[in-house]
């Protein structure tokens, strides 16, 4: 009872007193509080022990690995689950279950050495049955695994021992190694069914599942059987609060050590012993056009907005200078130069002579859809843009849409052009080989595909020598910018926010929060 | 029986009856109109990547193959058996989310209406006994800031405020039942209740003073004072009494709102009431979870209404007599 007076009548008393006047006070307090964002990253050898806290605006919408696709679910999952391979903190692809692999010389099979004396949470062992009994069922369009067409090109899989997987392919894979380290292809038990893994988590992670209360908090706790070093937290507890402003109120308070935001503004206002660090993502801000309509059919049209686009402008009006502008491949192994396309600086003069190529000298409309409220900042990049082309002589009608309409559209490929953010990946392989190759499964959004376009990305999956690989990508680049087929503008910043308590944690580009598996509490 | 008819009673239960099967056709098709289903709130722009067949199978997992009519009659059928459907999200029975989520939401709305009506008759009968003086002016005044500040302002400005200045951030702490923790429950429960109580407070102030100013000018009053009855017992007994049927209908309207109407405040503070139960289930486009908690703050607004004019019995003797 003594601690509920002391907070209740301190509010009481300054509410009486401040009045109307405290409102605006409030902004300006917080304001002062400032933290820079900086882009360091937390190197201290973490402690033993310490239950974590972990601000979320929603709370995971499934615990099942195979199905999630939402961001906090995937936050979530990949301190529960294992898969064969992994990323480091420079997005190498690393051992994760398995420990070793051989790539055949034809390029046709990939052998896997799991690693000896793994166990589930439960503590039954991990075996090469496992494997085979997760991917089998990833494959079966009846259980509808998002990653399916991840292990599209996969004809069979052999278990030649318990320690030994091997995976036969159609065609020569490479970057295969890099896309099975996603939580979407997690190796469960083989004596496990989704319905006992939509209640109850049964991996290999560092952290196992302790509780859910829907809406509230996830609470996870040290998995003893972790193959790994021992996660340094007793526990991580998730918890829901209902915006990045409430939870930068609730680390201002102590009462969250760890938070991510995607609003600069918000990560700003944090006050009290907390550090915010920078990290560009993989993920961009696109204007997604579909070549297949009428509008933007021709090339020399789609050049021409590509001139009219200051990114640098656009970027500094809608995100407040918050990116960096980007070609189309972000991955840092790849990525692509942005100085590299027609016009890396705005050019209206060209941009008319496109036009005018084009037959369009009076100027041309196109239509564009407009998420609002799925991510952040589409509006505004929307405005942003066509006040640019406008000034090219190119309207741009903005069609804002409601999430789930905007979804349906583009899912549906009804769209001129679209205003996008779209997710990134660190294999471009993984990035856009659902895009742009005919065969892709989004190519109908991708709207371009072309004989030379197929003919690279089927390389780049047999390529095996990185420097070979890169100008492969490189040339997969060239062709997406000086053909305009997307306009590409630019990558956001996360902000990584942590109590000072809070050492060990290194932020990644892809979002990931795997070194949560490495953070502890001083 | 015949009593029973003649108050009405059966009338008005059947008129609950209607307005809840309207309500539940209302949310059902609604609901289906909003662009999008549960498989695109899920996997968003992925979706684009389904084969048909996975499509099919979400489409099972979700509950989506049936077709409409099949769909409103098995969840008509199921509700008349208590079965408020299944929230795949969550992994829980609606029934159980809603068992969770309605005390919080009634202890907030009984800690607003109670800090409303301690907030709004007293200034609302001040107000009233020195009409145009600065007593009026400022309940005038108060009761338009009240209607004017919008509540989500109001609520985030508290919020961040208090978290920044004071190291006051009890919400942040995930919430307990009072069951669980008093202290930090009560402490949840306070900015809140606050900020609604401010935002309700405004109509019962107006809605007191326009009724004490009415009764007062009646001629009952006018011979009270002449037989030389003590002020206060003027003020309470006879007029205070006679004004409570507008303040009552006015705050059993409030009430209602408030059981499912607190969405925003709900939010804002991260209270995990039926009014974030809803705004989560709009999100994810969970149909059965809307549905029936819709269903469930309707029929909580019915019998508020159904007490609200039992009340009335007992405040005013001529409804009795009625």
């Amino acid at each position: 009872m003594t601690k509920l007076k002391k907070w209740s009548l301190q509010p009481i008393k300054a509410f009486a007193l401040l009045s109307a006047a405290s409102l605006v006070l409030a902004g300006c307090a917080a304001a002062e509080e400032t933290v820079e964002p900086t882009a360091t990253q937390s190197e201290a050898p973490a402690a033993v022990g310490g239950d974590l806290v972990v601000g979320l605006i929603i709370d995971p919408d499934t615990i099942f690995p195979w199905k999630a696709t939402q961001n906090q679910a995937f936050r979530m999952l990949e301190n529960v689950y294992s898969t064969l391979t992994g990323f480091d903190a420079d997005l190498n692809v690393v051992p994760a279950l398995a420990e070793s692999w051989e790539i055949s010389a034809d390029g046709m099979a990939i052998t896997f050495n799991l690693r000896d004396g793994v166990k589930f949470a439960d503590g039954s062992d991990f075996d090469s049955a496992d494997v085979r009994y997760s991917y089998e069922a990833i494959q079966d369009e009846a259980n509808a695994g998002v990653a399916r067409a991840t292990l599209g090109g996969v004809t069979s899989i052999e278990t030649p021992d318990a320690d030994t997987v091997v995976l036969n392919l159609a065609t020569p894979d490479v970057g295969l190694l890099a896309n099975l380290s996603t939580v979407n292809l997690a190796i469960v038990s083989s004596d496990d069914t989704e319905e006992q893994l939509n209640v109850a988590t049964n991996g290999t992670g560092p952290f196992m599942l302790e509780s859910r209360t829907a809406g509230q908090n996830v609470i996870l706790v040290r998995n003893p059987n972790y193959w790994g070093d021992p996660a340094p937290l007793d526990s991580i507890e998730f918890r829901v609060l209902p915006d990045e402003a409430a939870i930068a109120a609730a680390m201002s308070a102590g009462n969250v050590q760890f938070a991510v935001f995607s609003d600069p503004i918000t990560a700003r206002t944090v006050s009290g012993a907390v550090s915010v660090s920078t990290t560009p993502q993989l993920g961009y801000h696109a204007l997604m056009m579909n070549p297949r309509k009428e509008s933007v059919s021709d090339k020399n049209v789609r050049l021409a907005i590509q001139c009219a686009i200051d990114r640098q402008v656009v970027l500094d009006t809608a995100l407040l200078g918050e990116g960096e502008v980007t070609g189309p491949i972000t991955s840092p192994a790849f990525r692509s130069d942005p100085n590299a396309r027609p016009c890396p600086e705005r050019d209206l003069a060209k941009a008319a002579e496109y036009l005018a190529a084009a037959g369009k000298v009076g100027g041309v409309q196109i239509d564009a859809i407009v998420p609002q409220g799925l991510y952040g900042g589409e509006v505004e990049i929307a405005q942003a843009v066509a006040a640019q082309l406008a000034e090219a002589n190119i309207t741009l009608n903005l069609e804002v849409l409601e999430g789930g309409t905007y979804v349906d559209r583009w899912i549906a490929g009804e769209f001129d052009t679209a205003i996008a953010l779209n997710g990134g990946r660190p294999d471009p392989d993984g990035m856009y080989g659902r895009y742009f190759p005919s065969t892709g499964n989004l190519n109908q959004v991708a709207g371009y595909s072309s004989d030379s376009m197929d003919k690279l990305f089927a390389d780049g999956k047999k390529e095996s020598d990185p420097v070979k690989r890169k100008a492969i990508y490189a040339d997969v680049s060239a062709e997406l910018e000086n053909n305009a087929v997307w306009i590409w503008l630019f990558s956001a910043f996360t902000y990584t926010a942590t109590s000072d308590t809070v050492t060990g944690f290194t932020p990644m580009s892809t979002g990931s929060w795997q070194f949560l598996r490495t953070t502890g509490l001083k | 029986m015949r009593r029973i008819l003649q108050s009405g009673a059966l009338r008005k239960t059947t008129g609950a009856f209607a307005t809840l099967v309207g309500v539940a056709v209302f949310v059902f098709f609604m609901l289906r109109a909003i662009p999008g289903d549960a498989i695109s709130a899920s996997l968003g722009t992925e979706a684009a990547g389904l084969t048909q067949a996975q499509r099919q199978a979400l489409e099972e997992y979700y509950g989506l193959d049936q077709s409409l009519p099949e769909q409103f009659f098995s969840w008509l059928g199921n509700l008349f058996q208590g079965n408020l459907g299944f929230s795949v999200r969550a992994q829980e029975t609606v029934l159980d989310l809603t068992i969770s989520a309605l005390p919080v939401t009634f202890q907030l709305a009984v800690f607003a209406i109670l800090l409303a009506l301690g907030i709004g008759v007293p200034i609302g009968m001040l107000a009233a006994s020195r009409v145009g003086k600065p007593r009026d002016i400022f309940g005038q005044a108060l009761s338009l800031l009240g209607l004017s500040v919008p509540a989500f302002l109001l609520a985030t400005t508290l919020l961040t405020y208090f978290a920044v200045n004071f190291g006051f951030n009890p919400n942040g702490l995930g919430y307990k039942t009072f069951f669980e923790d008093p202290s930090v429950n009560l402490q949840q429960m306070l900015l809140p209740t606050v900020v609604l109580a401010f935002g309700i407070s405004a109509p019962i102030i107006r809605t007191a003073r326009a009724a004490v100013l009415e009764i007062r000018s009646q001629d009952f009053i006018r011979t009270a004072k002449a037989k030389g009855v003590p002020t206060r017992t003027l003020q309470f007994k006879h007029i205070l009494r006679n004004a409570l049927i507008p303040i009552v209908t006015m705050t059993g309207l409030q009430f209602g709102y408030l059981l499912g109407g607190a969405v925003v405040i709900e939010q804002i503070f991260s209270l995990p009431g039926v009014g974030r139960q809803v705004l989560m289930g709009i999100q994810q486009k969970e149909y059965a979870l809307v549905q029936s908690t819709v269903l469930v703050i309707a029929a909580a607004f019915v019998i508020i209404n159904l007490l609200t004019d039992l009340l009335y019995r007992a405040i005013d003797p001529r409804v009795r007599a009625e």
